[in-house]
């Protein structure tokens, strides 16, 4: 089965009805995958802290959010985890692709992968990384985990996990 | 008029609906005029009360009022096209704009220079934008939430603040009730 149609089966089986998305080119297929599904409420946002407080709202109008980003966004959203996300304790599934990894062409983008973990540690963020296929079999119990706690839960993808990126 | 003479004259109308209230002051001074569960209290996280309120607002039906600043706008300016591009008849940005970073000290924003924010709302897509005078807020915000079109109104006032206690109460009480309210 295609993956990113794995994924987003497992969203909409968790109910998840309300998605915010910042676009990375390892994303494309799942956001596309989004937005075509009516189970899904599909709003792109400008900025990542922005898609959180989207998020924050969406999930105290009733809806389960989640939010599909880049890891470069952890470095943009702490000031929001952690007096928005955490403080109110709510639930936050964050699907990020984790650049800078294995098969990564992009040399900067590696010097944001390198604090990625630690980061997330730093928050005390339930943190779950896809490097092979058969780690996304997780998702749904990461969901469920994720709506259980009331936390912000990571999910890292990285480039092995979507295939890399091609021949380079 | 300063931003907390304006919330005292608006608070009736508030009263009724969900109101995201934006961090600092504003919460500050909505919580000592009129505190219920109804409003959401923003603790932290500057320049997030539109966002928050439209999630809200597209999430269910009832009319969310997010009340914001100028200074919070600009720091959040991506929000703008958001919400152009994903209109909710049930929402009412109120932007309370005086020209200056309130709760820090009065520090003059660009919004009080050359930026105006009903510009960059209307080049952003948003169709309802409305400017009023302090004095006039009351009846602009009721005339928007009886549109039952969403609106984005730029209420200009003076600079000022009012001494008062920050808000001690547990965000997850805050949230929790908040919820309640929304539910019922």
């Amino acid at each position: 089965m295609d993956i990113s149609k794995k994924i987003v089966d497992d969203l909409v089986a968790n109910d998840v009805s309300f998605i915010t998305t910042v676009p990375c080119k390892q994303l494309a297929g799942v956001i596309e995958e989004v937005e075509a599904r009516p189970e899904i409420f599909h709003i792109p946002s400008n900025k990542e802290d922005e898609g959180m407080g989207l998020c924050a709202g969406a999930f105290m109008g009733g809806k389960r959010p989640a939010i599909i980003m880049q890891n470069t966004a952890i470095g943009v959203t702490i000031n929001t985890l952690a007096t928005l996300t955490q403080y109110y304790r709510m639930p936050l599934p964050m699907l990020i692709s984790y650049r800078g990894e294995l098969r990564e062409p992009v040399a900067c983008q590696v010097e944001m992968a390198v604090h990625t973990k630690a980061l997330l540690n730093q928050l005390n963020i339930p943190t779950y990384h896809f490097h092979k296929e058969s780690d996304a079999d997780e998702l749904d119990a990461i969901l469920k985990y994720t709506f259980m706690c009331n936390k912000p839960v990571a999910i890292l993808t990285d480039a092995s996990f979507w295939g890399g990126y091609g021949d380079q | 008029m300063i931003r907390s003479e304006i919330l005292r004259e608006i608070a009736p109308i508030l009263h009724d609906n969900l109101v995201v209230c934006n961090i600092g002051l504003p919460s500050q001074e909505l919580h000592m005029i009129d505190d219920n569960e109804k409003n959401f209290y923003m603790l932290g996280t500057m320049g997030l009360s539109s966002s928050i309120g439209l999630g809200l607002a597209l999430a269910q039906d009832k009319t969310v009022i997010s009340i914001d600043g100028d200074g919070s706008v600009l720091t959040n300016l991506g929000t703008l096209p958001t919400i152009a591009n994903n209109v909710a008849d049930n929402f009412v940005l109120l932007i309370i704009d005086n020209g200056s970073y309130g709760s820090t000290g009065d520090q003059p924003t660009y919004a009080g220079m050359k930026t105006k924010l009903e510009n960059v709302a209307t080049a952003c897509g948003c169709e309802n934008v409305v400017v009023c005078q302090d004095v006039d807020t009351g009846k602009t915000l009721q005339a928007a939430i009886d549109s039952k079109q969403m609106t984005i109104i730029v209420s200009k006032c003076d600079s000022g603040n009012i001494k008062l206690p920050v808000i001690t109460m547990d965000p997850v009480v805050i949230r929790d009730r908040f919820m309640k309210a929304v539910a019922s």
